[in-house]
């Protein structure tokens, strides 16, 4: 009978966060604004077909970074949960904190079970209120911590560089088209240093995914993607646009090398 | 030890149906998963009435009285049966008016949870299938006398054109031609469309026609409700083109009702056709 080696939890959780870390940490950021008219979701995506923001319920929406996979499950159950809360009591009474809770739930129970690979995914829940004061984000993280957000927020790849910026340029009650600039500017940031680096890029509208919860909709569903041309007439001109480098743009970020799996001590 | 995340089902890929979701999760939510007791209900509970639609270029109109009855009694004079589906389309219900709303409701949801799962709308054909699968499903209530009716109506951008569909209590659909009628009254607005419908009316002038022809069955029909001169009651109308849905404003029917009831106050039966 082999003997199983001691690994001490701390080490145990240690090690599963490194991971579910290093996984999220591969893919494009994704930033949350708030502006006068509701929320805003901005992120480089050249895909238009595989989503990081979509539409939860009317007041509610879903951005996620990490394993396409893995999120794309979680907003398909926060969609279903979403609708049968809806459908068995009324519209009104589907909320946003509910389905944060429910999913901070169901990521902290997924991290700390033994058995499973911990969920490599952070994922923000926003909600729209009357007025600015009343509107809501959450962020998620692996481990199923919740954090309220205010003003704005990061996750993702470059989220440290990405929120410095917005940390300085960020103004209350911007309008859609400036908390766009502000959004598109530091999405394209390659440094800290606030007079960016040389490997700032201008992101082409194509390769954006933009979305907003607009609370002055008039329809109850107030979740709307800004299209391409939409995004150019609200961005303007703002110099030659470079796309991504090509070999991040080719590897998809939800693809992980097998290789970089570290071996779970629990399973020997 | 207690396991407190989402359950599995909700994870699970496959469906994107909710109603096939409800009846995994919550089969007791859905309206056709109920038993009833042997025997008729039919007379327990109210009645919604007659629905109207009528296409025009570009676009769809659907229009349903207000009244819902319980036999002799008129149970509500202000009911509203004729419902946005989803974007480009609408439905308007006749038959046991608690069931019939939320089908409704159910259909509705249904068109949502598509939508968002899948990250496009159903053709409008596919919408007209799925109401007719939630009919079928209802078929046992349907022959204790609690049937509903439904009456689809939609723009479908495919086609670039209204489109109209009826159903039987088994789920079976119809799509129609230039207009349609159902309920109680929908004899008497299906001769009174025959008359006044012609394919190249404009959006207000084929509303006009509708609340002609549910004025006409309100003549004919007691279970049919006439416009409420009194507490200013007028049909719900509902137009489809390919901008959206949208219902007329209150004022917007009451000026057109007021107009009808103008011609009939000169000539009751109304607009007179040409013989030939």
């Amino acid at each position: 009978m082999s003997m199983p080696f001691y690994v001490s939890p701390e080490q145990l959780m240690k090690d599963r966060a490194d991971f579910a870390r290093k996984g999220i940490a591969r893919g494009r950021s994704v930033a949350v604004i708030q502006y006068a008219d509701g929320v805003l979701f901005a992120s480089e995506n050249p895909s238009q077909a595989l989503h990081k923001v979509s539409e939860i319920y009317d007041r509610i929406a879903f951005a996620a970074v990490g394993r396409y996979n893995e999120f794309e499950n979680l907003r398909i159950a926060g969609v279903r949960l979403a609708d049968m809360r809806g459908y068995a009591y009324d519209r009104r009474d589907v909320t946003g904190r509910g389905l944060a809770n429910a999913y901070a739930q169901t990521l902290g129970t997924i991290f700390s079970s033994g058995g499973e690979k911990p969920y490599e995914v952070e994922i923000f829940v926003a909600e729209v209120g009357d007025s600015p004061a009343d509107d809501q984000i959450y962020r998620l993280t692996y481990q199923g911590q919740v954090t309220d957000e205010h003003q704005y927020a990061v996750m993702g790849g470059a989220d440290e560089v990405v929120a410095t910026y917005l940390k300085e340029h960020y103004t209350e009650n911007a309008s859609l088209s400036d908390a766009l600039h502000v959004a598109v500017a530091a999405l394209g940031r390659s440094s800290e240093d606030g007079n960016g680096g040389a490997g700032d890029r201008v992101i082409p509208a194509g390769d954006l995914e933009v979305a907003v919860l607009d609370r002055t909709r008039t329809q109850p569903r107030k979740f709307l993607r800004l299209m391409p041309a939409r995004l150019e007439a609200l961005l303007g001109d703002r110099g030659p646009t470079t796309p991504a480098a090509p070999e991040t743009a080719a590897t998809p970020e939800s693809e992980i090398d097998p290789t970089d799996l570290p071996e779970d001590p629990a399973s020997e | 030890m207690v396991d407190s995340r989402l359950p599995a089902s909700y994870m699970m890929p496959g469906t994107s149906s909710f109603a096939d979701f409800l009846a995994g999760q919550a089969p007791d939510l859905l309206p056709a998963r109920r038993t009833v007791p042997q025997g008729h209900a039919g007379d327990l509970v109210p009645h919604g009435t007659t629905i109207v639609a009528a296409t025009f270029p570009g676009g769809v109109v659907m229009a349903g009285d207000r009244r819902a009855t319980m036999g002799n009694i008129i149970a509500q004079r202000d009911i509203e049966k004729v419902f946005p589906a989803d974007e480009y389309s609408c439905v308007g219900i006749a038959g046991s008016a608690g069931l019939a709303v939320e089908l409704v409701r159910l259909f509705q949801t249904e068109l949502e949870h598509y939508e968002k799962i899948e990250g496009m709308t159903l053709s409008l054909d596919g919408k007209a299938n799925r109401l007719a699968g939630l009919i079928r499903s209802n078929l046992g209530m349907a022959m204790q006398g609690l049937a509903v009716v439904p009456l689809f109506a939609g723009y479908d951008l495919a086609a670039g054109q209204g489109r109209i569909f009826s159903y039987d209590v088994t789920g079976g659909r119809y799509e129609e031609t230039a207009f349609y009628s159902v309920g109680s009254g929908s004899l008497f607005a299906r001769g009174s469309l025959k008359k006044l419908y012609r394919d190249d009316l404009s959006e207000d002038d084929c509303v006009t026609a509708v609340v002609q022809a549910l004025y006409d069955a309100a003549d004919d029909d007691s279970a049919t409700g006439g416009p409420d001169l009194t507490r200013r009651i007028f049909p719900v109308v509902q137009v489809v083109t390919a901008e959206g849905g949208r219902r007329f404003a209150d004022s917007e029917v009451a000026q057109i009702a007021d107009a009808v009831i103008a011609g009939r106050m000169n000539r009751p039966d109304g607009p007179a056709a040409a013989l030939t």
